[in-house]
């Protein structure tokens, strides 16, 4: 059985359908159109599907759809500034290499966000601990590391 | 050096802001009008006969717009040697076998439906490794050949030599020999973005093929051959390549699931997309060829190597895709990695019911360096000469010819080598004690294209507009390794542009030109080849109409600024005399007279010499279309000889570890990877190939293993096979990129996409070896194999 639902996309208010199986991921992707976050595995393990549920990095692909009543949720779409630029984190990614494929990227960007809106000034354990449930295949994560100091430090000059 | 414009510049990929932004569209995100979702139904067996098809309750599931097994669609055969069937009938070989397929108004209906077809099976004996199959009475896997000529056995006809030299009078030679059998295992290449498709077709019955592909054009050829066998004669397949979630060699041939949604597709009237899951695809794309080989070398006092023999024996699984030709690939280091002059190599391939299996980077480059690297130390050992001494002894130069037939032109294997010793402080942090140690590895491979097909082209269009811009179309394909920036880079030195005025459009049949695929690191350097070829001609032809009217341009350009400086009195110079063709230049997107002074006017905007080429009577628009086919030979693989690339890269990787002898658990304290890159086109890009190759080889060496019980995949998720993490992939990479300048690379610059991936293993075993005196041969280096093979020292030594 659908039921109603409305919360916060990316700041504006949305509502849309879901039933208690609904996936996050598959609310925001098929029935937002909101295709920027990927899916990789489904099960909780790639974190492509990463996403902001009220400030907190979640795997979209295993939260339910339905629990996001009421709350604030934050995807890759979300991050542009409002003259659409691409924000500090994302700029930083493109400018130091941190994509080629670029699928693990929204995921990537989306973690690293929540890393550093609560830890301005990470130490590279720090990036690495939390880039744990984040793969990449592409990268060896070397340049990834790179965008997420990169990304630190201008925001430091930002403040 | 010469000095470049942009060459080795940083710049960032055009693609990138828009990966960034979550804009980038990839397969998974492409939506087509009315479009239906394909799903199929596999085998649960290893190897059966198929006795019934029930889709009846399928059928009639709401939302299910057909079903299709090989009972009802017309037959199509796949794979280069015709082995293989979009749809299975009669029998079934592996557990990945395709039996049925629906489609369906959404993935889900599609799900439901595939659970509700029934398949009655009567169950044969199945053949799961390589010796099993090749036991007299062992049960076939194909009892006809594709021709429907009677299988006697499993072999597989195709069949790799190379003898070189005298081998037995090297081994006479031989002062000391070394012998060892190393084996490597299936791996996944799993891209991040799994695989997909989506098929649509138009009223004239031409198709359009969105497809996950690094060769769209065998692609196209391939889709044409199955329209024909659907009865669409003179029928066409346009494919477009979408952005790719990663390649790794996935995308070199064309797959079961495309075919299948090109026939739903035809069923239906609709575009049909096909996804894999995560766990379908770990179960069902095929993964990295495992293979064994037997290696033996032999060397005089001095250390020289008097001759190389190897075997190898490879697991083909049940059909025949690009895995099976991993030893053409085998046969370069086999043959050309150190100077040896007596080679023996072999390769076989035997059918069995497991997975069959395709492209992986590196394409049996790693898996026969695992082998010769490992046993390169062993006889150092025998020997009693250092390691890295033993390899440079034995370096090979420039300029010589190997055994295969390989022209060597540049080889920087002696300064990568140095390199990684220096780096690594080599002989002193080989008689650390505490479990530490290092190692090295080398590499040869493939830098300037790889024919492996009659042919190895690349075409390039460039076509100018009146703005000035570069729309570029070409027809390799960006996966995420940077093509797309570097060929910005190449275009631009070579034309003499902006990086900014040249624009990628996306790889698409119809309107790129041809090209044999993204494959064997070929694309920086086949793009830059065409690049400068294409720049020459456009140049030309930009020259050519400026002796008329650049004069003209430059004299309306010289009022223009008289009426702001009134006072300004010319230089006196004939413009007109001076106009011809051979004397122009054009540097960042102006064009001007060499010889001219170097006043404001005399320097015309490219874009403004376009537009009046264009605007005038009998105007004209520039475009210029090359196709470059690099000069290398097909090789004749049954005799192990041909010059298969221009050029070759070379490479040396080192490694520190640290073994817990307790646990079994390998710690890698650093790596130092050197490699001879030709000329470095766009440092970040190339940087990026070789960390994520190297963690690639990383992964191969200590991590990954597609386990498979009886044919069955047993791990098919990130659980239970472990890609290497920002955790285990949490020591530092130092890199020296060495630049050969190379004579046949555009620029110098050789192909640089596998190399980090060969060597890694190697150079860990290696490393591991002279931490704890443990050679393990069987890959991935797992704590048990080690715990075990310290046990075994142990109580050798007891
Ligand atoms: S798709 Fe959610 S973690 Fe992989
Ligand atoms: S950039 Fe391809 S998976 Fe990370």
């Amino acid at each position: 059985m659908k039921a109603p639902l409305s919360f916060v996309l990316n700041g504006s208010n949305v509502t849309a359908e879901a039933d208690g199986s609904t996936r996050l991921l598959d609310l925001l992707r098929v029935s937002l159109n909101h295709t920027g976050t990927k899916g990789g595995c489904g099960e909780g393990e790639c974190g492509a599907c990463t996403v902001l549920v009220d400030g907190l990095a979640v795997n979209s692909c295993l939260y339910p759809a339905l629990e996001v009543e009421g709350k604030h949720v934050t995807t890759i779409e979300g991050l542009r500034t409002i003259d659409n630029k691409l924000s500090i984190v994302q700029q930083a990614f493109v400018d130091t290499s941190g994509i080629q494929c670029g699928f693990c990227t929204p995921g990537m960007i989306m973690t690293a966000k929540a890393l550093l809106d609560n830890n301005p000034d990470p130490t590279d354990e720090e990036i690495r601990e939390v880039l744990l449930g984040n793969l990449c295949r592409c990268t060896g994560y070397v340049q990834i590391v790179e965008s997420i100091k990169t990304a630190a430090s201008r925001l430091k000059e930002n403040r | 050096m010469k000095d470049f414009r942009h060459i080795g510049k940083d710049i960032p990929r055009p693609e990138a802001p828009d990966k960034a932004a979550g804009k980038a569209v990839y397969i998974h995100d492409l939506v087509r009008p009315g479009m239906l979702f394909g799903k199929i139904k596999f085998s649960d067996h290893a190897h059966a006969r198929i006795l019934r098809i029930d889709t009846s309750k399928a059928e009639k599931l709401p939302g299910v717009k057909a079903v299709i097994t090989a009972y009802n669609t017309p037959e199509l055969r796949i794979g280069f040697v015709r082995d293989n069937f979009a749809l299975k009938k009669d029998k079934v070989r592996q557990f990945r076998d395709e039996v049925a397929a629906v489609a369906a108004i959404d993935p889900h209906t599609a799900a439901e439906a595939v659970g509700l077809i029934k398949v009655e099976y009567e169950p044969i004996p199945g053949v799961f490794s390589p010796e099993e199959a090749m036991e007299p009475g062992a049960p076939l896997v194909h009892e006809t050949d594709p021709r429907g000529r009677p299988m006697k056995d499993n072999r597989h006809p195709l069949h790799y030599h190379h003898e070189s030299g005298d081998v037995k009078a090297g081994e006479k030679a031989a002062k000391f020999v070394a012998q060892g059998e190393f084996s490597t295992q299936l791996v996944q290449q799993c891209c991040m973005g799994t695989a997909g498709c989506i098929a649509e077709f138009d009223m004239n019955n031409n198709l359009t093929m969105w497809a996950k592909t690094q060769i769209p054009f065998l692609a196209q050829r391939d889709f044409n051959q199955a329209l024909s066998a659907m009865g669409l004669q003179n029928k066409n397949t346009r494919v477009i390549v979408p952005t790719l979630g990663g390649g790794f060699g996935t995308g070199l041939d064309t797959h079961a699931y495309e075919y299948i949604a090109i026939l739903l597709a035809f069923r239906t009237g609709k575009p049909v997309k096909i996804v894999y899951t995560r766990d379908e695809e770990f179960a069902n794309l095929s993964p990295r060829q495992s293979s064994r080989t037997k290696i033996i070398q032999g060397c005089d006092k001095n250390g020289k190597l008097t001759f190389r023999h190897a075997e190898v024996l490879q697991d083909n699984g049940a059909y025949t895709s690009w895995g099976a030709t991993y030893p053409t690939v085998m046969m370069m280091p086999a043959t050309s990695l150190y100077r040896v002059s007596n080679v023996y190599f072999d390769a076989k391939l035997v059918y069995t019911n497991n997975t069959y299996c395709q492209a992986m980077r590196g394409y049996g480059n790693p898996e026969f360096t695992w082998a010769l690297e490992n046993n390169m130390d062993q006889l150092a050992e025998k020997a009693e000469i250092d390691p890295f001494e033993f390899r440079m002894i034995n370096c090979n130069q420039p300029g010589e010819t190997t055994p295969m037939g390989l022209k060597v032109s540049t080889c920087g294997l002696k300064e990568c080598m140095e390199s990684v010793a220096g780096k690594l402080n080599w002989k002193k942090s080989r008689s650390q004690k505490k479990q530490r140690g290092i190692g090295m590895a080398s590499l040869i491979h493939v830098g300037g294209g790889g024919r492996i097909y009659r042919s190895d082209g690349s075409g390039l269009i460039l076509k100018l507009d009146d703005f000035g811009n570069v729309n570029t179309y070409c027809g390799g394909v960006e996966m995420g390794q940077g093509l797309h920036a570097v060929l910005i880079l190449e275009i631009a030195e070579a034309l003499g542009v902006q990086p900014e005025k040249v624009f990628i459009n996306p790889t698409d049949t119809g309107t790129c030109p041809w090209d044999v695929g993204t494959h064997a690191s070929r694309g920086a350097f086949m793009a830059g080849n065409t690049a400068i070829m294409a720049a020459k001609k456009l140049r030309d032809q930009i020259f050519e109409h400026a002796e008329q009217l650049f004069p003209e341009l430059a004299a309306k350009n010289l009022k223009k600024y008289q009426k702001k400086h009134p006072d300004y009195a010319p230089p006196d110079f004939d413009i007109k005399q001076a106009a011809k063709r051979d004397r122009f230049d054009l540097v960042d997107g102006f064009v001007f007279l060499k010889d001219a002074p170097s006043e404001p006017w005399t320097r015309i905007e490219l874009g403004a010499l376009l537009r009046a080429i264009h605007f005038r009577e009998q105007g004209q628009m520039l475009a210029t279309e090359v196709f470059y086919d690099p000069p290398n030979e097909l090789p004749d693989f049954e005799k192990g000889y041909g010059n298969m690339s221009a050029t070759y890269a070379y490479g040396a990787q080192g490694v520190e570890v640290e073994v817990d002898t307790e646990t079994g658990e390998v710690k890698i304290l650093r790596m130092v990877a050197a490699h001879d890159v030709g000329r470095v086109l766009n440092p970040p890009a190339l940087k990026g190939q070789i960390y994520g190759g190297l963690a690639q080889g990383v992964g191969y060496a200590l991590y990954e293993q597609l386990q498979s019980e009886r044919g069955r995949i047993t791990n098919p998720n990130f659980r239970d096979y472990k890609i290497p993490t920002a955790h285990e992939m949490d020591f530092p990479i130092e890199l020296d990129l060495i630049e050969t300048n190379d004579q046949f690379g555009p620029f110098g610059a050789k192909g640089i996409a596998e190399p980090g991936l060969v060597p890694t293993a190697p150079a860990i075993a290696n490393a591991i070896y002279n931490a704890v005196g443990v050679r393990i041969r069987d890959l991935p280096i797992t704590p048990e194999k080690i715990l075990a093979a310290l046990e075994k020292l142990k109580s050798t030594k007891d």
